[in-house]
């Protein structure tokens, strides 16, 4: 079995602050992590190898410290870590990073054989846009699950998984046929405590780069310029004012509030 | 017998631990740091100054390339009561050429760059990871539990290097008992303020130049207080060191006592507008040279301040915990040679360290812990006197001169006594002789 779980650094969300002149996030200083809902696909991956055999690879596309949560991944129990570290990145929105981990993931397949379970965390806590992990898997024209919660049966011989995922209101069960991609909740697993010797071989091994020039990457196809998301603007939500909280009781609050509701329903042209 | 894992295994990657890595790992031997934070620096709290001296041993110009705040043009000495504060102190324009003597720096980003160096030098840092306890082969040292699954680590030696609470040498016996008047609790803000105010409110010409205000007298009570103020680039370190036996037997909160200190007078305009950013508490060995563990055992060696080693009159420290890291390496590569690990051979590490500064000064002082002690008065009646005595000779009320000498030294019969004063000047000069 082999598992391939794209990941993203993202500043502790818990440790940043804003900016309230510029609206802008303060990441110095804050310290970067693997985006928590990551994490839980490593652990889903690296369990599907604990039980089947095979391999883990992980990917993922950043600066060049991303290399630590790439580690951090090894550590968990991957075993092939790869980088999109490349200047043509920069400024990517989802629709150029699902297709620059596309065209990476199409090199970690010609390294390490044909990929049985794509998996990524629902979203990222940086951006929230959940879009990435379908993305990647429109462009891999194979089936997805995302938000899950549980991994009910795995059955690689017969090439297919049935997994439980969170909808609005309760969970539904999917069986879909592998290759497929899956999106995962914190439910998903516990993670593990990794023991010390995979500790030791995460700082020995190494982390592959790939960039523009050693994959098939097109570059008109990344990057701020070539993405079809244009930020408008960035500000911060100006803050609710503060409901009025009204005390009367029994019969007097039907009428207090009818006198409250109706002047709005008349100016909807609702009464 | 088993084979090693590593050839030596520091616990604690902290400057000392850090220090003792790469002197190993430069000359090719195996060596693991272990490090229980998510990465080194991260649970390092430190006011924060650094003397380059000794890590420019080990990589010359350091500075160049390290995350330093502000290189230190001057240090000053205050005395504060309840409103006025005595100054001292050194500017010289010596301590603004480079190499400069010392930076103030945050230690969660310069322990961080220092273990990048040390990776690179090929030793291997193992992050969150904790040592639990040490593997004995008799009353030899021979490797590391830690609390990892399949965590156990074997060596030829270990290092402790993990820092005040070192439970490395207490679980080993090493250490004597630790009483709350050998250890400072050291409270810490980092007051975010923008540089150009910092600029102007210290008096220095850019912002990479820095000051140190060391703090001390009756403001803090009956207290063996210091506190401290230093630039970094944009927000100050200020905090306060009380040794602890104080702080229980006059019942005083620390919080309570940052906050007096800041609203002293002469402090508040410094801070005044500023945010605070952090906060942290930590304690500081200040037992000096009696409170030192023995300092190796067979396969074992303590560095840092686990092994107590911290001048805090000259707040020094983080150069000490280097200092020694060097000396147990090179005692290790010695020892190496011979292919002896016993504490026969280990001893010499206490033999290097008594030849250096290191040691040489912490006797210098090794009373001074005691003498405040027993004389805690010394850093508050006695500065509370030229506090007083400078005020009187600057108020120009009418009074004359040789009338105000006349009042000072019957203020200084009065509230010292001649006799005591003589008993305390004897009694400083026969312990720092
Ligand atoms: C508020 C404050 C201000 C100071 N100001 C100065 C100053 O201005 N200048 C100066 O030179 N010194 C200063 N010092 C002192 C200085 O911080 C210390 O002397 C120095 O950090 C000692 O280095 P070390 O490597 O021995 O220990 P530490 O820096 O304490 O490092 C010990 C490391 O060991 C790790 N560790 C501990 N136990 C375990 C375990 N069981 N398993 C795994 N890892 C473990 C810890 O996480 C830590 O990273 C200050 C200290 C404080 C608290």
């Amino acid at each position: 079995m082999h598992s391939l779980v794209f990941i993203k650094q993202v500043p502790d969300a818990a440790q940043v602050r804003v900016d309230y002149h510029t609206g802008t996030l303060i990441r110095e200083g804050v310290p970067a992590i693997i985006n928590p809902y990551d994490t839980h696909a490593i652990e889903a991956a690296v369990q599907m190898k604990d039980k089947f055999g095979g391999i883990v690879s992980v990917l993922s596309m950043g600066p060049p410290m991303a290399e630590e949560a790439l580690r951090k991944a090894l550590s968990m129990g991957a075993d092939k870590a790869y980088l999109l570290c490349d200047k043509v990145f920069a400024g990517s929105d989802t629709w150029a990073t699902s297709y620059a981990l596309w065209a990476g993931a199409q090199k970690v397949i010609q390294e390490n054989g044909p990929v049985d379970i794509f998996w990524a965390g629902k979203q990222a806590i940086d951006g929230d846009t959940a879009q990435t992990g379908p993305g990647l898997a429109t462009r891999l024209d194979i089936p997805l699950v995302t938000c899950a919660i549980k991994i009910i049966e795995a059955n690689p011989e017969k090439g297919y998984i049935i997994v439980q995922r969170l909808i609005e209101g309760g969970s539904e069960t999917l069986q879909v046929s592998m290759p497929c991609m899956i999106t995962a909740e914190k439910e998903l697993n516990d993670l593990r405590f990794s023991p010390l010797p995979d500790l030791i071989k995460a700082v020995k091994s190494s982390v592959q780069l790939l960039n523009s020039t050693n994959t098939t990457i097109d570059p008109a196809q990344c990057g701020l310029k070539n993405s079809p998301t244009k930020v408008k603007r960035v500000f911060i939500p100006s803050k609710r004012e503060r409901g009025e909280i009204l005390e009367p009781s029994g019969k007097e609050i039907a009428d207090v509030l009818f006198e409250k509701i109706e002047p709005v329903l008349k100016q909807m042209g609702r009464v | 017998m088993r084979k090693n894992d590593f050839d030596v295994i520091i616990v604690g990657a902290g400057p000392a631990g850090l220090a003792a890595g790469y002197v190993l790992a430069k000359e090719g031997i195996s060596v693991a740091i272990i490090e229980r934070g998510i990465f080194p620096g991260s649970k390092n709290v430190m006011g924060g100054i650094f003397y380059r001296s000794s890590l420019d041993d080990l990589i010359p110009d350091f500075y160049k390339e390290a995350p330093i705040e502000r290189h230190i043009v001057e240090q000053k000495i205050w005395l504060l009561s309840e409103d006025s504060m005595f100054s001292t102190g050194i500017k010289s324009e010596k301590y603004n050429v480079e190499p400069y003597n010392c930076f103030s720096i945050f230690r969660a980003k310069f322990d961080k760059w220092f273990a990048k160096k040390v990776a690179d030098a090929s030793a291997m840092i193992i992050n969150e990871t904790v040592v639990k306890d040490l593997i004995l082969d008799g009353d030899r040292v021979i490797g590391v539990k830690t609390d990892r699954p399949n965590g156990d680590l074997y060596c030829d030696v270990v290092i402790a290097a993990d820092g005040v609470n070192s439970f490395l040498t207490k679980s080993l016996g090493l250490r004597k008992k630790i009483t709350t008047n050998n250890v400072a609790l050291a409270l810490k803000e980092i007051i975010e303020l923008p540089d150009k105010v910092i600029n102007d409110r210290f008096g220095v010409s850019g912002s990479s130049e820095g000051v140190t205000i060391e703090i001390t007298g009756p403001y803090f009570d009956k207290m063996r207080a210091i506190g401290f103020v230093y630039t970094n680039r944009n927000s100050l370190s200020l905090g306060l060191g009380v040794v602890t036996e104080d702080m229980v037997k006059l019942k005083i909160n620390p919080n309570d006592l940052l906050e007096k200190f800041k609203s002293h007078p002469a402090i508040k305009p410094l801070i005044n507008g500023g945010e605070t950013k952090e906060y942290m508490a930590h304690l500081i060995p200040e037992g000096g040279y009696y409170s030192m563990p023995k300092l190796y055992s067979n396969g074992f060696m303590v560095v840092g301040d686990a092994a107590m080693l911290v001048n805090s009159i000259h707040r020094e420290g983080a150069n000490l915990a280097i200092e020694s890291g060097k000396f147990a390496a090179r005692t290790y590569i010695e020892a190496k040679k011979i292919g002896d690990f016993s504490q026969k051979t280990l001893s010499s590490y206490q033999k290097k360290l008594e030849d250096s500064f290191v040691l040489r000064d912490l006797k210098t002082y090794k009373n001074l812990p005691k003498l405040l002690e027993e004389k805690q008065y010394l850093i508050s009646k006695y500065p509370k006197f030229i506090i007083d005595a400078m005020y009187e000779m600057y108020n120009v009320d009418k009074v004359s001169k040789s009338e105000k000498i006349k009042l000072i030294m019957n203020k200084a019969k009065k509230e010292l006594g001649y006799f005591n004063i003589l008993k305390d000047v004897f009694s400083v000069w026969r312990d720092f002789r």
